[in-house]
């Protein structure tokens, strides 16, 4: 909890001031068989140095996607990017060459994956995947690579790491594995780090280890994080704002710790009433009914209101914007947003 | 690393006892007499045939037999005298292997170099046009049966456009033994070509590729050090079990282009009936057969770690 | 030994819905409750591979049981009034004269028509054989696992370590009169390993099943668990491997017709051979034939293409 006290405050923390990456309007499609997946629909984030974004939503809300087109690894085709900026450092990514956006994959920004086992190379010892990261940015020797990752796996609290640097990712245990995944995205000290649900394969025992870890990694090297998740639970203690994802939109925007007091999207609401609480004990767990939309065919308005417990008939018409969420009398709820057109009724009650 | 090697040597084992037994069984008890075809059409007096039979031991139980040819092969190295010639199979086996073999390596370059090539290309556009191309002629490839291509490649490269003589005359020139080479190898190209393809467009969108365009690397790198790495592992495994399919095929093609190789001379001792020789030559196919499988066994290990600790 | 097919198995058995997504878009496609051979059947009628090969094996099929309705010619007696030399009369489509005569007088058209049936037997004959064969074994390697298993999988290396069209040539080399069943069973023979190894290697991984254990749980007999319960998850892959392999022993048949060890009968592969000796003048005895061997393979293979297509969905 001392970290939220310490870094609750969403300010641009460098000099400078601006954010680090800033996306803007972001669209992304899938052209499929079955027809265009539009699964990301005018997405708009930012983070700063030394600050973590928590990207919230269920499987299929975008969530991912958007992290991968600001990688530059989404498969095109079948994806398209028709509409929409991604600026790191004030530059839009998105109209760099490829051999541009290359040299900052890795190297400016990293990325975690979910599953460590398959996102490793099973047949590459770790070592040679570490050293890779040097060997290819910044042309060392196989030999000093191998010093480097050794000295890596050490930072991230691999225990006997000079003795285990030549074995294979399945000879780790799956908190290792996703500590050696934390070391390959830390491996050149990046501006930016977005971890695609890091803990979610991990045991709840590890999955602090191994939260706790990368943030204190972050804070020593000052990095801008983009955490995505599912689980409320994973980063209330590590995150600074939060940006909540449905049908590719997001729905709600808020820093973090004020949206767990008072949410200002149904769809929000739902997630934190779903939340197992030791106060309820013995009464029923509360769940969201319906399942997540189709993309294929997102409902028309507000893509959550065959879902949603207060819908009226415009949320069935008009898809709502991204409304500034305020205090009842008006006053300023800095960097709060929600796309209810209810927001007012969802936030004050 | 050490006790899979020394698993795969003791599997090995019944394995090379049960195939040579099988083919000495095949060759001798099936109807046939190796003694009475040297004959020809004349009946020879019952007391040669039976003094022959005897000098060849074919007058022993089968499996006393079999003892005594594996005795004196793995002792002496000994595999028997070709009856006909009365020369060592050892010999005989001198004059056709090397050609035999220039052939066979030839086909198996082209196969490995063409086969994965287009593999990886058509791999890498994998539901594009060049990918259902290249899928189009692999399955022409396979479906044209290597005699009707050696026909073919007769019919129009020496008889209409006189690019080469019909038959090899010199079979140390590569450059007379290609068009054979190119025969014998295009059906194990197409099946190099589509196993390549397929393990490399499977692998093309594994996690693990993925994390390596994250990290940075240049294209070239992830296809070359991560892709290739895991896809070849199916490849391999098949070239290895591949080499029994091309001295097969050798039979074929030698004879197409009357070379004079081990094929050859395993058809001529097949209409011949001679046993020994056939027995001696098919061993020691089946021999460097299982060598193959073995190697690759070992390669397969060396590629892939989680083999090795298994 | 290491197995071509082990790659078929893994993907097939371990993931028979393709439950990985190709795209992240998948994620939210609506869940179609369709089996795998639902699937599999829809994706069939769909694909221009499965429409043309079948409609090629239709044809095949009817030549196989009617030739008489594509000929009136006789494939077996020559007149050698009809001279070889003479140049087919390819405007008369389906005459006796169309492709051309043999050496010794006989309707080259009349020959191809005639050996079809013998090639589509012989790649049936032993396809189905094959199957039969190599399933049982491996079903009983894979099910009962241990001695059994070292016992059967050492006996299938002995059997794989023979050179596929060596190993037939020596079998038929030894009968002076090859009927189509010698021939099928040479080619059976050595051919079942294949199958047995895809079998083996399916049971394997559908054991550990859970539904498998709780069958066994139950105190479901040994041939109920085998034939109920195991043997409808490993068929995918046999079937795969068995299509594609009846294209290939028709290819087989044909080889060892030409190399004079085949079929004693009309066969194609015989025909090319004899067609291979007057190739500088007429070219049409051996071309024909093997224009008509390779449709054949081919249909067969591509058949067994859009099958595994259909079956495996990785493949997409």
């Amino acid at each position: 909890m001392t970290i939220i006290e310490e870094t609750a405050v969403p300010s641009p923390r460098e000099g400078d001031g601006g954010p680090l990456l800033e996306v803007r309007d972001l669209h992304v499609e899938f052209h499929t068989r079955e027809g265009v997946v539009r699964a990301v629909n005018g997405v708009n984030y930012n983070v700063h140095a030394g600050e973590t974004l928590a990207v919230l939503g269920e499987s299929g809300s975008g969530k991912s996607v958007t992290a991968q087109a600001i990688m530059g690894i989404l498969d095109m085709p079948p994806a398209k990017i028709p509409q929409g900026e991604i600026l790191f450092r004030g530059e839009d990514m998105l109209k760099m060459s490829g051999e541009d956006r290359r040299k900052i994959r890795g190297r400016r920004i990293a990325m975690i994956f979910q599953d460590a086992l398959s996102s490793l190379n099973p047949v590459l010892s770790v070592g040679y995947q570490l050293g890779e990261m040097f060997r290819v940015h910044q042309g060392l020797s196989k030999k000093d690579a191998k010093a480097k990752a050794i000295e890596l796996m050490d930072r991230v609290k691999i225990p006997a790491a000079a003795a285990r640097v030549n074995d294979y990712p399945h000879q780790f245990s799956g908190g290792m594995r996703q500590r050696i995944m934390i070391a390959m995205a830390l491996a050149l000290e990046p501006d930016l780090i977005i971890a695609d649900e890091p803990t979610t394969a991990l045991d709840v025992t590890v999955q602090a280890q191994v939260m706790d870890l990368l943030a204190e990694l972050q804070r020593e090297y000052n990095m801008g994080l983009i955490l995505i998740t599912h689980d409320l639970g994973v980063v209330a203690d590590v995150a600074d704002k939060i940006a909540v994802m449905y049908a590719g939109r997001i729905v709600e925007r808020a820093p973090i710790h004020e949206l767990y007091k008072r949410p200002a999207h149904p769809y929000t609401r739902g997630l934190l009433d779903s939340i197992p609480r030791l106060d309820q004990k013995g009464q029923e767990l509360y769940a969201i009914k319906g399942l997540p939309p189709n993309l294929l065919h997102v409902p028309t308005g507000c893509a959550f209101n065959p879902r949603c417990p207060k819908a009226q008939d415009i949320c069935r018409t008009d898809v709502p914007d991204l409304f500034p969420v305020t205090e009842r009398d008006g006053g300023e709820l800095p960097g709060r947003a929600s796309a209810c057109h209810f927001w007012k009724e969802t936030i004050h009650g | 690393m050490g006790r899979y090697v020394a698993r795969r040597l003791l599997q090995m084992i019944p394995v090379f006892i049960g195939t040579t037994l099988l083919i000495f069984l095949m060759v001798y008890a099936l109807p046939g007499d190796p003694v009475r075809g040297l004959f020809g059409d004349k009946a020879g007096s019952p007391q040669v045939i039976a003094a022959l039979r005897h000098e060849y031991g074919l007058d022993q139980p089968i499996l006393v037999q079999y003892w005594n040819y594996m005795k004196d092969m793995i002792l002496h190295g000994d595999f028997g005298t070709q009856i006909a010639s009365g020369r060592p199979v050892t010999e005989v086996l001198g004059d056709a292997f090397p050609v035999t073999m220039r052939l066979a390596s030839l086909a198996f370059a082209i196969e490995v170099v063409l086969g994965i090539a287009l593999g990886v290309v058509a791999g890498l556009r994998a539901g594009r046009l060049t990918d259902n191309v290249v899928l189009l002629i692999t399955l022409l490839f396979i479906s044209v049966p290597v005699f009707v291509l050696g026909f073919i490649a007769k019919l129009v490269f020496a008889e209409q456009l006189g690019w080469m003589d019909p038959n090899v005359n010199d079979s140390t020139d590569y450059g007379q033994l290609l068009m054979p080479a190119i025969v014998l190898a295009t059906a194990s190209l197409a099946y190099v070509t589509r196993l390549t393809r397929t393990s490399i467009a499977e692998n093309r969108r594994a996690d693990y590729i993925r994390t390596a365009i994250a990290k940075g690397l240049p294209k070239s790198r992830v296809v070359g050090v991560h892709l290739m790495r895991n896809s070849m592992i199916p490849v391999i495994t098949y070239l290895g079990t591949d080499i029994g399919a091309l001295m097969g095929g050798a039979v074929v093609t030698e004879g197409l282009f009357n070379i004079q190789g081990v094929g050859g001379t395993i058809y001529e001792s097949l209409v011949r009936r001679e046993g020994t020789t056939l027995v001696g030559l098919v061993t020691i196919l089946v021999l460097i057969y299982l060598l193959a499988n073995l190697l690759v066994d070992l390669l397969y290990a060396v590629l892939d770690p989680r083999i090795r600790y298994a | 030994m290491p197995d071509v097919t082990k790659t078929d198995v893994k993907t097939d058995a371990a993931d028979p819905v393709g439950a990985a997504p190709v795209a992240k878009a998948a994620e939210s496609k609506p869940e179609k409750s369709r089996s795998l051979w639902g699937d599999a059947w829809a994706d069939l009628r769909r694909s221009w591979i499965f429409i043309v090969s079948s409609v090629l094996i239709f044809f095949l099929l009817l030549i196989t049981f009617f030739p008489g309705w594509f000929t009136s010619a006789q494939p077996v007696l020559g007149d050698l009034s009809n001279h070889y030399l003479q140049k087919p009369k390819l405007g008369e489509v389906g005459s006796p004269d169309w492709l051309g005569y043999d050496q010794q007088g006989r309707s080259v058209y009349a020959r191809v028509i005639y050996g079809t049936r013998a090639s589509v037997a012989v790649g049936f004959g032993t396809t189905i054989l094959v199957t039969l064969v190599g399933s049982l074994v491996g079903m009983i390697a894979g099910y009962f696992g241990g001695i059994v298993d070292s016992i059967l999988s050492r006996l299938t290396d002995v059997f794989f370590g023979i050179p596929f069209l060596l190993g037939t040539m020596v079998v038929l080399n030894s009968f002076p009169e090859r009927t189509t069943w010698v021939v099928i069973g040479a080619l059976g023979f050595f051919g079942w390993t294949q199958i047995s190894r895809v079998m083996r290697g399916a049971v394997i991984t559908t054991k550990q099943s859970d539904y498998v254990q709780a069958a066994k749980a139950l105190g479901a007999s040994t041939p109920r668990i085998m034939f109920r319960h195991i043997l409808p998850n490993t068929m995918a892959p046999v079937i795969v491997v068995a299509t594609i392999s009846l294209g290939v022993y028709i290819a087989a048949e044909a080889t060892l017709s030409f190399l004079g060890l085949g079929l004693s009968g009309v066969s194609w592969g015989n025909d090319i051979s004899d067609g291979g000796n007057s190739i500088r003048v007429a070219q049409w005895i051996m071309l024909y034939p093997s224009i008509m061997l390779s449709i054949t393979v081919l249909a067969f293979i591509m058949l067994g293409e859009a099958v595994r297509n259909a079956l495996d969905p990785k493949m997409r």
